[in-house]
């Protein structure tokens, strides 16, 4: 049977292949090959789902660095199932309906490499266990996601949002690292399972709190959260498919698994609990009060999602609650609201969409998506029509479609907790349901304006850019069956809720499934109760917004551009690459002596301070051979020949000078008996200075250096500070016997290579490959300087080399 | 012996340092040379000098200096002829294509 392992492997595989199989087949639409790779994961997936009811989980790891406890160890429980199958189920049908939205003019090929790659790197977000993996898979989405945006890469705006998107999840990210990296301080693992069976004795460690706040951090961002829910209106310059899948049903909510899968480990503790639940209720109340004022139609959906991820955000919030009560029977009320969180999860992925694939239609068949643009278009366009009101009506939490049971049991979750008298809740409780109701209102609101404003109303075809017509069957095949899911979940919700919901809980409340059945029964009809009285009073006052819209329109303009997040965005990264920019020209000047200071300095500083530091410098001149009368002499002369060189006034004093200096090592070496190296300096001393001679003949004579004393002095005080540094690492390092030489080896030159020279046998037989590579170096070299003299740039070619 | 021979490298390297700091070309060419001298008097003295005989077989000597540091230097000297080959050659260029050999003239590039 396929190991989840293999299904985090196969898309990549696929990935790689692409470029092959998009060359070999250019006349099929390459989606159809791609769109196997997610039904059969899916159908794969599904096949556990009978087993994982019964409570069984998957383990299977495989050692990586297992040295640092990095192991590529996937974890399937019901959790990381509902993730799995919106994955590569939305998957499926974003990929069909890709085939039909994408002409085969796009470069294809780069899409479905980039699609693949996210679901891969998705999937092992879920399934990994350890958090290092789940880490570089996290980061891998990111990337994946910003090679998507800007897959219309043509657009300044794309780009941009790309840029936006990758800078914002990608901090969130390395917080979301160092959380991780505090975690395993704690707790010496890396595995999530390992950490929640002992975190508990950890939650006074001073690490715990910033753990909590790092990850959070990574949660936030990638969830788009208030504040940093920016990006997620930009990214919508991706191309429609990609929104539904990335922007809609699956990254985003790579923030809230995260949350989700941490609650047993920080559930329990005030401040998760105020966060989680505070910032998501508040980015559910802005998202639906943004939404409203848009006139995109993708921007309007990418407000309502931030609202709708704030909204499940705040239920597992909510839901952490129940760690308070230390596993007794009276927090069961509270794990209501992971419950619902979990079928949220599921429902805005069917009618969100849905909903972008409408949008996505209704930019393909008329060219805009401008709100003040559509109208009228019903007649026209009346499966379209159909399934956007079925997705808008879900969202807007109206029987008979999901999003009703969903927000009933929100509604539920937010007027319990108002009754719990921790986390200073019987003071502040109240706020819950007030704000849920309100965010609530304006959701209702623009479910009313996407219907409406797009679908009935005048029709102005004059303002379209092309003639709309209904779209064909393929592109509404998988905004279809979405919509069908809506309906369907309304009628046969504990179908999910017994497979999925069910184990997905004991994920959450590993400790609390074991005492009892955290399952539910979703049913549509409690009787008239407060939830139900909140939900129509949602219908009367979202319906009376809506119609006297025009009157209160102006609450928007209250508050100018200048103040809003966007500009405080774009405000740090201009300044971010204002300084960077002048922080760079400031070293990098162009001046090759301002580096080598640089160099030389940092040589300096790291080389003498470890050896001051740490104490390394002994000096012992004890086993000195002694100093022969000639060895002193040319010593002397070769001390005398370098110093002047400094001095010489002219090229060829200096260029003699250097030879002086080239032919006392010979001599150096004659008197250390090493003939070959004598010879050798001998000859190669002869050709550099004919080189040099012969150089000189092209070159002017060098001028004195007209450089101010300054820099002259600091020259010389860097010479001088590296050659004592020098002398001195090399006299402390002749000390140390710290292993035998292997020289001695060598002296059976005769029998191992036939030779008497030793100093021979090592060059051309011992070691014979690096003597061959040191020949091809030199070839290189002399083709390289053949080259650089002989041919030049002929005239009219001069641009060539700038 | 030893430590003569390490503080003739350590006046090199002064030398050749205080020479690469400079602004034109061939000064910095001549540092790189005697920055290589250098190098190959020291690997000379880390094999230590302690009185041995040639290392040639055959000559009945009982002891021989030690070989592997010799072989070593014989690599560098050939590799460092190339390397002053290939620096003068690309001074020779960039005078003809530029009419200057001073490096603070030729700093920066046409892309900025």
């Amino acid at each position: 049977m396929l190991t989840i392992n293999m299904a985090i492997a196969i898309p990549f595989i696929i990935a790689a292949l692409i470029p092959f199989v998009y060359k070999r087949f250019t006349r099929v639409h390459i989606g159809w090959f791609v769109l196997f790779v997610p039904a059969v994961l899916f159908i794969a997936l599904a096949r556990y789902i009978p087993a994982m009811a019964k409570g069984n989980t998957y383990l299977r790891s495989f050692d990586w660095i297992p040295s640092y406890n990095i192991n590529f160890s996937t974890y399937l429980d019901g959790l990381s199932m509902i993730l799995g199958l919106l994955i590569t189920g939305v998957g499926t049908l974003v990929i069909l309906y890709s085939i039909y939205y994408l002409s085969t003019n796009e470069s294809l090929h780069r899409f479905y490499l980039y699609l693949l790659l996210f679901m891969g790197s998705m999937l092992g977000v879920v399934f990994s266990d350890n958090m290092m993996v789940l880490y570089v898979f996290w980061e891998l989405t990111s990337i994946s996601s910003f090679l998507l945006i800007a897959f219309w890469f043509h657009r300044k705006k794309s780009r941009e949002g790309a840029q936006k998107s990758l800078l914002i999840t990608v901090s969130g990210g390395f917080g979301m690292l160092i959380g991780f990296i505090m975690l395993y301080v704690m707790t010496g693992t890396f595995s999530v399972r390992e950490v929640i069976a002992t975190i508990s004795t950890y939650t006074d460690h001073q690490l715990f709190l910033p753990a909590m706040l790092l990850i959070l951090l990574g949660a936030f961002t990638k969830s788009a959260q208030f504040p940093f829910h920016i990006w997620l209106p930009d990214a919508m310059e991706a191309p429609t498919p990609v929104s539904a899948y990335l922007h809609s049903a699956t990254m985003v909510k790579a923030g809230i698994y995260l949350v989700a899968r941490f609650t047993p480990v920080f559930g329990g503790d005030a401040t998760w609990f105020w966060l989680v639940s505070g910032v998501g209720l508040f980015t559910m109340f802005w998202g639906s009060f943004t939404a409203v004022r848009q006139v995109d139609l993708k921007a309007l959906l990418a407000y309502s999602t931030v609202s709708q991820l704030g909204l499940i955000m705040s239920l597992f919030g909510i839901g952490s609650a129940a760690y308070y009560y230390d596993f007794s029977t009276s927090s069961i009320i509270y794990t209501q609201a992971t419950f619902a969180a979990l079928f949220h999860l599921i429902n805005h992925s069917t009618f969100k969409g849905a909903l972008f694939m409408i949008v996505g239609i209704l930019d393909f068949e008329t060219g805009t998506r401008d709100l003040r643009r559509l109208g009228g278009l019903m007649a026209i366009m009346p499966v379209s029509f159909t399934i956007a009101l079925i997705g808008s009506f879900s969202m807007a939490g109206l029987p008979p479609f999901n999003g009703f049971l969903s927000k009933e049991m929100f509604f539920e979750a937010a007027l319990n907790i108002g009754q719990l008298d921790i986390f200073s809740l019987s003071t502040w409780g109240v706020i819950f349901p007030i704000i849920a109701w309100v965010g609530s209102v304006f959701t209702f609101v623009y479910c009313l304006i996407i219907v409406f404003q797009t679908f009935f109303g005048e029709r102005h075809l004059e303002r379209l850019e092309r003639p709309p017509k209904e779209a064909s069957i393929g592109m509404l095949t998988a905004p279809a069956i979405l919509a069908l899911l809506v309906v369907g979940i309304f009628f046969f919700p504990n179908l999910i809720g017994r497979y999925l919901l069910t184990p997905a809980m004991a994920s959450v409340y590993p400790q609390l499934a074991l005492e009892g059945n955290l399952g539910q029964t979703i049913s549509a009809w409690h009787g008239f109760n407060t939830e139900l009285m909140m939900t129509i009073g949602v219908i009367i006052v979202g319906a009376l917004l809506y119609l006297f819209r025009n009157y209160w329109k102006g609450v928007y303009k209250l508050f100018p551009a200048s103040w809003s997040l966007d500009a405080l965005y774009n405000y740090l990264l201009e300044q971010l690459e204002g300084s960077a920019y002048s922080i760079t020209n400031f070293y990098m000047t162009g001046s090759l002596r301002n580096y080598l200071v640089f160099i030389y300095l940092f040589f300096i500083a790291l080389a003498g301070g470890t050896f001051l530091y740490t104490g390394a410098l002994s000096i012992d001149l004890s086993g000195d051979a002694p100093i022969g009368i000639y060895e002193g002499l040319i010593v002397l002369v070769m001390i005398i020949a370098a110093i002047s060189i400094l001095f010489a006034k002219s090229r060829l004093t200096a260029i003699i000078l250097n030879g002086v200096l080239g032919y006392s090592i010979s001599v150096v070496f004659v008197l250390l008996r090493a003939p070959d190296l004598a010879l050798t300096q001998i000859g190669v001393e002869t050709m550099t200075t004919v080189l040099f001679l012969l150089c000189f003949n092209f070159l002017p004579d060098w001028k004195k250096e007209d450089a101010p004393k300054r820099s002259k002095a600091l020259n010389m005080g860097i010479a001088v500070s590296v050659g004592v540094l020098f002398v001195l690492i090399a006299l402390s390092v002749q000390n140390g016997d710290l292993f035998n030489s292997v020289s001695s080896y060598f002296e059976n030159a005769y029998e191992l290579a036939g030779g008497k020279n030793i100093v021979n046998t090592i060059i051309g037989d011992f070691r014979a490959f690096d003597t061959m590579l040191e020949v091809t170096v030199l070839l290189i070299a002399g083709i390289g300087v053949f080259s650089l003299a002989k041919l030049k740039t002929k005239k009219g070619d001069q641009n060539l080399e700038e | 012996m030893e430590t003569l021979i390490t503080i003739l490298s350590g006046v090199l390297v002064t030398v050749a340092t205080y020479l690469l700091l400079s602004q034109n070309m061939i000064r910095i060419i001549l540092g790189s040379a005697i920055l290589s001298h250098a190098a190959n008097l020291l690997l000379m003295a880390m094999g230590g000098f302690e009185k041995g005989n040639v290392p040639l077989l055959g000559e009945n000597a009982s002891g021989f200096t030690d070989a592997l540091p010799q072989a070593l230097i014989l690599t560098a000297i050939v590799i460092s002829f190339g390397v002053t080959a290939i620096f003068l050659v690309l001074a020779y260029r960039t005078y003809e294509e530029n009419g200057t050999d001073n490096l603070e003239a030729l700093r920066g590039n046409n892309d900025e």
